[in-house]
């Protein structure tokens, strides 16, 4: 009985017990907590990895927004006109592109990471929410460096935020809360089908025109707003366009909209991924 | 559970899916419409790829079925079977990657396992950041890394390397870099595949002594390989499982020589390969392969004895110029060595529709493991027409080729030679002085 005793000085061993899942499975909220190194690091990896090698490095991350901004700028601002409520067109539309980049980046890697780690996911046992979420989170540091830029933009502009700017953390809250919504639904679907890969890169497009990011909520019939604003992103960019250049007062009614809505995707999100969770590894 | 039990398993099974044949239509309609439905058809076939939902069709394939054994504490339990026989499945269930069908597995304890070493390295990283990345996957915190982070780079051997990108590493240095990290895992419970088949010899020594350690201590070891007589040295007890079930569990000399006696009668002669598809060519030349010694089929072989591959061949008196060849490969993919009926012509070939083919060799000289065997039909000019690829293996396990009682090892190379040494007492001064 030699090995008893030595169970006796680890007084807790935990016991794991596996097998065959039905149905809906709540997330784990201690193992996702155990492995947050892990999250960490995978997050750290995607930041590190997607400017290895590149000349321009972490500059990529403002590229995408300034250029769609500058395109933005001459052909909706310049050639059609549209109404930018009084501020610059430029900063108007950058003002939108910063929320809106980190939105559509964030959903397609998170897309792509369970297929993308697909190796990983069939080799080991983690939580495997952490490849969506390190996505998520990774895409945070090219959000920062964009709103570095736009605040740049505000000082060059000589546009001073209202005070309305501490809202802007709950924006970036329902935002990321979209995102993981989102990504959550399509990573797991993607590893069944990989349909939902090849729709990403232009469903991400769609998506930009039904969110105000070339031109103003206000050009939406007025009862259509609310219904409008069940895209999450309604809420946030506008809200943005409000705290930084206070071109309107602040939208709470859109912004309450895509909070509920964001956190039905965002619960529903994990729900579907913790029940199709257990085929990855089988069809990944 | 008792107490002193690590692993209990009960019932165990694990059901997959395969792919139904299309029908295939010959009309235009008819194609055309089968590509109209085909998304439909897709979808179907997508959401069947979910075995939970369960059913028994004909194109179930249970990998594991009723499998059902305990494990003691501080035990290390050898699993040995052919390919295909679920050893690769159990681990995977038993490490929570994939779920089990039915059934129930309990384990006391933390839990690792190294299905492969070096899982999500990424060759844009440092040898450092790499540990830490393999590290965290495999379950261990930071600060756990932190505190073995010395011992670790020690035992690889790559301290002058730490801040190089992995990509610039040689893949043995890759593999070591990834063993180092594996073997500092403290689980109570260890699940190991076949990851002893990397590295270089001494290497490898290196990997067996401390899985050694880590067997001699209290932890228990679940230990997959093809590799007799590392199960044979490290494991207290084997299981042996054919066809996804359990077929025998005892001490491990007992089972392996089971293993290779089974392997005996079990030629998989129902591989059918008419049904497979032919990508060089409309006809499929090859219509049946068989793998034997001098008198009976069978599969694992010792070293050195003679390897005979008959392979049934149809269409040769059409086209003078086909030649049938043989191709032994390592199971990573590279050719080890090829031999063809142009090689060696048969001085007049009868005419028939099918010719039997008998490729004998009175001794392959590979070194114990696995390897693929190919066979082909070629045509001189056009290259190959037909091919039957990666669909047979042949085990080659150790005998004393030496007569010496030396242990072979796959770290010895690919060939055993047979040589000698002449060793004679030499003057005192060196050769180039005299």
């Amino acid at each position: 009985m030699s090995t008893t005793q030595s169970s006796s000085s680890k007084s807790e061993i935990p016991e794991v017990i596996i097998r065959p899942r039905r149905g809906w499975v709540a997330v784990d909220w201690k193992e996702l907590r155990d492995y947050r190194d892990l999250f960490w690091f995978l997050t750290w990896r995607n930041v590190k990895v997607r400017y290895a090698q590149s000349a321009l490095g972490i500059s990529w991350a403002v590229i995408q927004p300034v250029f769609s901004m500058i395109v933005f700028t001459i052909i909706f601002g310049r050639l059609v006109k549209i109404d930018s409520e009084g501020a610059p067109y430029a900063v108007f539309s950058f003002a939108a592109l910063v929320p809106w980049t980190y939105f559509s980046n964030a959903m397609t890697d998170s897309t792509n990471s369970l297929v993308g780690n697909a190796e990983m996911v069939k080799k080991v046992y983690f939580p495997r929410l952490i490849l969506p979420l390190a996505a998520i989170s990774s895409k945070l540091v090219d959000f920062a460096i964009a709103f570095v830029l736009m605040l740049g933009m505000l000082i060059f502009y000589r546009i001073v935020p209202t005070g309305d700017i501490w809202v802007i953390p709950l924006l970036v809250f329902i935002m990321v809360l979209a995102a993981s919504g989102l990504g959550t639904w399509l990573g797991a679907l993607a590893v069944q089908y990989r349909d939902v890969k090849h729709a990403m890169s232009f469903a991400t497009q769609l998506i930009m025109y039904m969110a105000p990011v070339v031109y103003s909520v206000s050009v939406i019939p007025e009862r259509w707003q609310l219904v409008y604003a069940l895209n999450p992103m309604v809420g946030v960019i506008e809200g943005f366009r409000s705290a930084l250049l206070g071109t309107r007062s602040m939208p709470w009614d859109l912004i309450g909209v895509g909070m509920f809505s964001s956190i039905v995707l965002a619960v529903s999100g994990v729900y579907y991924f913790r029940r199709m969770e257990r085929l990855f590894s089988d069809v990944a | 559970m008792h107490q002193d039990l690590a692993i209990s398993v009960r019932d165990l099974g694990k059901a997959y899916r395969l792919g139904l044949e299309q029908e295939k239509s010959d009309t235009l309609f008819g194609s055309m419409s089968n590509m109209a439905k085909a998304p439909f058809r897709n979808l179907r076939n997508l959401r069947r790829l979910d075995t939970a939902s369960g059913g028994e069709g004909k194109d179930t394939l249970w990998a594991l079925r009723d499998v059902s054994f305990d494990v003691h504490k501080g035990e290390v339990l050898g699993i040995i079977g052919r390919n295909g026989a679920g050893k690769s499945t159990l681990l995977k269930v038993l490490s929570r990657i994939t779920e089990p069908t039915t059934g129930e597995i309990r384990m006391r304890g933390r839990v690792s396992s190294l299905l492969e070493v070096g899982t999500g390295f990424h060759p844009e990283l440092s040898g450092r950041e790499n540990i830490y990345m393999n590290g965290t996957i495999l379950g261990m915190r930071k600060a756990e890394i932190d505190r073995k982070f010395d011992e670790i780079v020690d035992f690889s051997g790559v301290e002058r390397f730490l801040d190089t990108p992995i990509k610039r590493y040689s893949s043995g240095q890759k593999v070591r870099l990834a063993f180092s990290v594996a073997a500092h895992l403290e689980p109570e419970i260890l699940i190991v595949d076949e990851v002893l088949a990397v590295g270089d010899h001494e290497f490898q020594a290196k990997c067996l002594g401390k899985m050694k350690q880590v067997a001699g201590g209290e932890r228990t070891v679940l230990f997959v390989s093809h590799n007799m007589a590392a199960v044979a040295g490290l494991c207290c007890r084997a299981i042996l499982l054919t066809g996804g079930k359990l077929v025998f569990d005892n001490e491990p000399s007992k089972v392996i020589s089971k293993y290779i006696a089974g392997a005996e009668n079990q030629t998989d002669n129902n591989v059918n390969l008419l049904n497979r598809s032919n990508q060089y060519s409309e006809k499929k030349y090859i219509q049946s392969i068989k793998i034997s010694d001098t008198k009976q089929q069978k599969r694992t072989f010792l070293m050195g004895e003679p390897v005979n591959i008959h392979v049934r061949v149809e269409g040769l008196s059409n086209d003078p110029s086909l030649q049938v060849g043989v191709i032994i490969k390592s199971m990573s993919g590279e050719w080890l060595a090829m031999h063809n009926t142009g090689m060696t012509p048969p001085s007049t070939l009868e005419q028939a529709e099918f010719h039997d083919c008998i490729f004998q060799c009175d001794s392959l000289p590979l070194v114990p493991g696995r390897y693929a065997i190919d066979v082909s039909v070629a045509n001189k000019s056009a290259g190959r027409v037909d091919a039957v690829e990666d669909l047979f293996s042949i085990d080659i396990i150790e005998s004393d080729v030496y007569g010496s009682g030396y242990r072979s090892t796959s770290g010895d190379g690919v060939f055993y030679l047979k040589a000698d040494w002449n060793i004679t007492a030499a003057s005192t001064l060196p050769t180039h002085v005299q």
